[in-house]
């Protein structure tokens, strides 16, 4: 086991991956001599070279639309998107193509390409540096999408994203990047849980508080807080948010009867809203409220000053734990 | 950038193909067309350019002839099965057949083709299966072939994203020490897409091994190659620093020599090359367009003055190649290759209904696995499943 920051974590797993494969290649802006503008690819083109750590021009499009090309030839490319909001110029390569080669060559040319996405707010940034577009992608067919919580999963999940023969979107919780966790380097991936599952991290009775990425650290705190007020939560840790492990979140569901999911991205049309129907078909007749969503407003990502807001917080996902339980809450005696 | 190739040498060597020459829009001075058969079937001399063709011989001028005469049989005979109800959709390539197989016979077997809907002929050229070639326009698959097999991506229909899929190829060629070129075909209109200019900012800045080839074929579903650009298509390659030739798209010689100039230097690791084959979309953009509504059928009979297939058989003529014993051959070979495509698209079985679900991951997927599971019950809660989605329903 080593202490080492999330970013740190990734770069490990990227390195583990450029040792064992000759076939990864990294493509992106500033990656190569930069190291990446949060240092996540530091040192990788100093000691894997030019061709397998490839600084690109600037063209989002382009980045991905090469990484296919490079599958087609056999190659397994890790591409960064520098920032969330920065990856529209490449959608119609991801949904378009990566997404759908395997389909339509009906599976004779394989997209093993992973895109990494730092994704999220809470750091303070203009527009476009703090987007959750997670949905976007988790609605096209023939992508995976991951995200991790922790510096262990980090190292793990980019591992085995890279090693899917499927193409993967791996959203980087970019404000958990300077937390540091024990990482066990010397583990294989053979022992890890697969990459599509998700993960109970503490054991609750009254409530399923679901979460992923950089909100999964907060569900912690809030479950914790909680208990001192006698509430006994359920965080789950989705990790894969295409395909959803739905067999773990109804297990959890079936016992507390009541939901609760949290994501920083907007709310319609969200996450939340695909898990809160997919349980509410499973285990209607387990429910004991109806499903809550705690999540970012409807609204472009907020200036900075007004960010904390956008955010569900300790005290908002308390207050949707509140809801759940019907106890008293910000919407008490409001109808509908 | 006028490269060597094309230089003014190149130009003043065949003023007589003025007749190609369109007036300039923007005052920058454009690249003659490059020309090594007259359409009157005149092979012309071209300093440079006769050394890249030197070798074909009269025997490999008769395949060419061959090789043009069928894939517009083959168009000819796909467009038909499409007014018959066998085929969807199909888009023509008529007047395009020495574009296509000019390139499409330069290219090596190691090569990669990434191309547009249109490029059936270099499809021909790779040697794929003429059943495999109607399969998307049936609606029996999305992609037709695999594309190993023939090392042709199957048609790509996002307008221009498959030159950047070429030039990542390339790049991995570069990785890999090969010596091999990724190709990429697209239209007139494709150059104002973004994908394109940033396949060839990359293709340049890493001088990857791809040869970009724009069929300029002057429209774009309606809208004139002018609405594209002020400027010939192939002067935009100097902005990226990327060498381009311009050639008479409807000369099957000039477009040979053009395209193994361009995989020469690509071999060599001088990088990309873009050529403007100019010809003309003498067809419709598809079976489903109708060109009456926005062009004039003057410049419809202009072009049909310029045939490629018409310019060779005068070459052969003149040569005194054109038997008939070569002109039977040529027909009888298109013939049964059409009949062999016909039977093919005919007898193609329907694909099953659970065949929806096949290929969107190489792997397990917990939703797809559960919405096929749930699919393969609802039919089967069913006597006839074709009934359980036809428009009437079968409660």
């Amino acid at each position: 086991m080593t202490a080492m920051t999330f970013a740190r974590a990734i770069n490990a797993g990227l390195r583990k991956s450029l040792d064992h494969d000759p076939k990864v290649v990294l493509l992106g802006e500033d990656i190569g001599t930069l190291g990446g503008v949060f240092r996540v690819t530091d040192g990788l083109q100093k000691d894997f070279g030019k061709h397998r750590v490839v600084d690109t021009p600037l063209a989002e499009s382009a980045i991905v639309g090469a990484a296919v090309g490079l599958a087609y030839r056999g190659y397994r490319p890790v591409v960064e998107i520098q920032f969330d909001g920065f990856i529209y110029p490449a959608f119609d390569q991801i949904v378009s193509q990566v997404a759908k080669l395997h389909y339509r060559t009906r599976g004779a040319v394989k997209m093993p390409i992973t895109i990494r996405v730092p994704f999220g707010g809470g750091i303070g940034s203009p527009e476009h540096h703090s987007e959750s577009p997670e949905a976007y992608f988790t609605h096209t067919s023939g992508l995976r999408v991951v995200t991790v919580s922790n510096p262990q999963d980090a190292y793990t999940v980019i591992q085995q994203a890279i090693a899917s023969d499927d193409p993967v979107l791996y959203f980087e919780p970019k404000r958990r990047y300077h937390d540091k966790g024990e990482v066990d380097e010397a583990a294989g991936l053979d022992a890890a849980d697969p990459m599509g599952q998700a993960r109970v991290l503490t054991d609750g009775t009254d409530v399923t508080l679901v979460a992923y990425g950089p909100l999964v650290k907060t569900a912690l705190d809030a479950a914790s807080a909680a208990a001192d007020e006698g509430i006994s939560i359920q965080v789950i840790d989705l990790r894969s948010l295409a395909p959803v492990d739905y067999d773990t979140v109804v297990a959890s569901v079936r016992k507390t009867g009541r939901l609760v999911i949290t994501h920083e991205a907007g709310q319609s049309g969200g996450l939340g809203a695909e898990v809160a129907a997919s349980i509410t078909e499973r285990c209607f007749y387990h429910l004991e409220a109806a499903p809550v969503r705690v999540t970012g407003f409807d609204i472009p990502y907020p200036y900075s000053k007004l960010e904390m807001h956008h955010l569900p917080g300790l005290d908002r996902i308390l207050d949707g734990v509140d809801r759940a339980l019907g106890r008293p809450n910000s919407l008490s005696g409001l109808e509908g | 950038m006028s490269t060597d190739e094309t230089g003014q040498g190149g130009a003043q060597a065949h003023e007589g193909a003025g007749e190609f020459q369109e007036p300039g829009l923007s005052g920058v001075p454009e690249q003659k067309l490059v020309q090594l058969i007259t359409p009157a079937g005149e092979r012309v001399s071209h300093p440079e350019f006769d050394l890249w063709v030197q070798d074909i011989t009269d025997e490999q001028l008769c395949s060419l002839f061959e090789d043009m005469t069928v894939i517009r049989r083959i168009d000819v005979e796909a467009t038909a099965l499409q007014r018959q109800g066998e085929l969807a959709l199909w888009p023509p390539l008529l007047g395009q057949e020495a574009a296509q197989i000019g390139s499409g016979r330069s290219l090596r077997g190691d090569d990669f083709v990434f191309s547009s809907y249109r490029e059936n002929g270099v499809a021909y050229c790779r040697g794929v299966d003429l059943t495999d070639l109607l399969r998307v326009w049936r609606g029996n698959a999305s992609g037709g072939w695999d594309p190993y097999a023939i090392n042709m991506a199957t048609p790509q229909i996002i307008i221009g994203a498959q030159t950047l899929h070429a030039t990542g190829y390339a790049m991995g060629i570069q990785n890999d020490g090969a010596d091999s070129v990724a190709v990429t075909y697209f239209g007139d209109g494709a150059t104002s897409e973004g994908d394109v200019n940033e396949a060839m900012v990359f293709a340049a800045s890493f001088q990857a091994p791809v040869v970009f080839f724009c069929t300029n074929n002057h429209w774009a579903i309606s809208e004139p190659v002018r609405l594209q650009s002020h400027i010939q298509l192939a002067d935009r390659a100097a902005g990226f620093g990327i060498p381009s030739l311009r050639v008479d798209g409807n000369d099957v010689l000039a477009v040979m020599a053009a395209t193994r100039v361009a995989l020469d230097r690509a071999r060599r690791g001088g990088g990309p090359t873009f050529i403007e084959a100019v010809t003309y979309r003498m067809g419709p953009h598809t079976t489903a367009d109708d060109p009456t509504r926005y062009r004039d059928a003057n410049e419809l009979e202009d072009w049909a003055a310029k045939d490629p297939i018409s310019r060779v058989a005068a070459l052969l003529e003149r040569k005194g190649l054109l038997t008939d014993e070569l002109q039977d051959h040529v027909r009888n070979t298109a013939d049964a290759v059409a009949r062999e495509m016909r039977k093919g698209c005919t007898t193609m079985p329907d694909p099953q209904p659970m065949d929806v679900f096949k290929h969107v991951y190489s792997s397990p997927n917990s939703w797809l696995d559960r919405q096929q599971d749930h699919y393969a019950r609802y039919l089967a809660s069913f006597g006839d499943p074709a009934g359980a989605v036809s428009e009437e329903g079968a409660r």
